[in-house]
């Protein structure tokens, strides 16, 4: 029937964890191995569903950080009163099963074909889907001009850190809580006067990515727009006050 | 923590309306039913509890109420105008 055809489509798949990363004290990346996944879009995020023993189920959403030509990888910040993040950051093992539904979304997308400079502006775990997008240019070999702004709260908690110096874009580091000695960084959170500092200029019409909690968001896409950019450049996603 | 702390955004309604419509509606266009505002589903203004309220991230009337459970989905669209999917 044709009805069973689309719910096919579109319904949860097993998935199994094949790699993990641990990327800060409290963020690691799962590798997934999803047979009949369909393949992504950088940006997109995917839903994880869990199922206790006694039946209980928890969702949540999680960001694909994985290029679309890499697989499916999603990463993972520990939330301390989480239902769903502890286990997939402390306990999940390679070969440990959960399902999936994805991927999802298609406003916060960058493909890669459009010419104008992109920024990117992520507090926290927020890198997760930018990151997607700047290991796609990477991957795809573009000269698109594309600009990190990331704010954390030290340099431990930076997510990529290593990998993002090797990815031919320019970034621009704010650590908000401490910062190691010497450093020459910015050292608050993000403002106007920061984005005037480090974004593009309004004039080159940039494409814009911002991604973290709904105060950092907020704050960033306000600046950019005191700064002249038009609001249909800014595309936003938040995970709420405490994590993705 | 503060109730504007807690509003997420359309993206987060990804999954639960691409089961319902059976394609991505966070790049739908949508139209308020109280001030005509226009903009894609992403942009909404999203609050989770028992359920789901969307709110207009322009003059924050109700737009979308989504309550799942016992295997059923109820969707209350009265707050839209109208939906433009691609």
């Amino acid at each position: 029937m044709a009805e069973t055809a689309v719910l096919r489509r579109l319904t949860w798949l097993a998935a199994s964890v094949a790699g993990a990363v641990e990327e800060t004290p409290h963020v690691r990346t799962l590798e997934l191995d999803v047979p009949g996944w369909m393949g992504h879009r950088a940006g997109q995020h995917l839903d994880v569903r869990l199922t206790a023993e006694d039946g209980y189920q928890s969702e949540r959403s999680y960001s694909i950080g994985s290029a679309p030509g890499d697989g499916v990888a999603i990463t993972i910040e520990r939330l301390e009163d989480g239902e769903v993040s502890p286990w997939l950051v402390d306990e999940a093992r390679n070969g440990d099963q959960f399902e999936v539904r994805g991927p999802i979304g298609g406003y916060f997308v960058w493909d890669g074909d459009e010419p104008e400079p992109v920024l990117l502006v992520a507090g926290g775990s927020g890198i997760v889907p930018l990151m997607a997008m700047a290991r796609h240019r990477a991957q795809i070999g573009s000269d698109t001009p594309m600009r990190l702004i990331y704010s954390s709260r030290t340099w431990e908690d930076v997510i990529y850190r290593d990998e993002l110096e090797t990815l031919g874009l320019d970034v621009v580091y704010t650590l908000t809580r401490a910062q190691p000695p010497g450093w020459t960084g910015y050292s608050r959170r993000i403002d106007m006067e920061l984005l005037r500092e480090t974004a593009w200029p309004a004039s080159e019409s940039p494409r814009v990515y911002v991604c973290g909690s709904t105060r950092f968001v907020d704050a960033a896409a306000d600046g950019l727009l005191e700064l002249g950019y038009e609001a249909i450049w800014v595309r936003t996603e938040r995970f709420g006050a405490t994590g993705s | 923590m503060e109730i504007a702390e807690l509003k997420l955004d359309g993206n987060s309604l990804g999954g639960v309306m691409l089961e319902l419509f059976g394609s991505d509606m966070t790049a739908a266009g949508s139209v308020c039913g109280n001030c005509g505002a226009h903009g894609e589903m992403a942009r909404l203004d999203v609050y989770r509890g028992a359920g789901i309220v969307v709110r207009c991230c322009n003059c924050e009337a109700v737009m979308i109420r989504i309550v799942q459970g016992r295997g059923r989905t109820w969707l209350d669209l009265s707050g839209v105008a109208t939906l433009e999917l691609s």
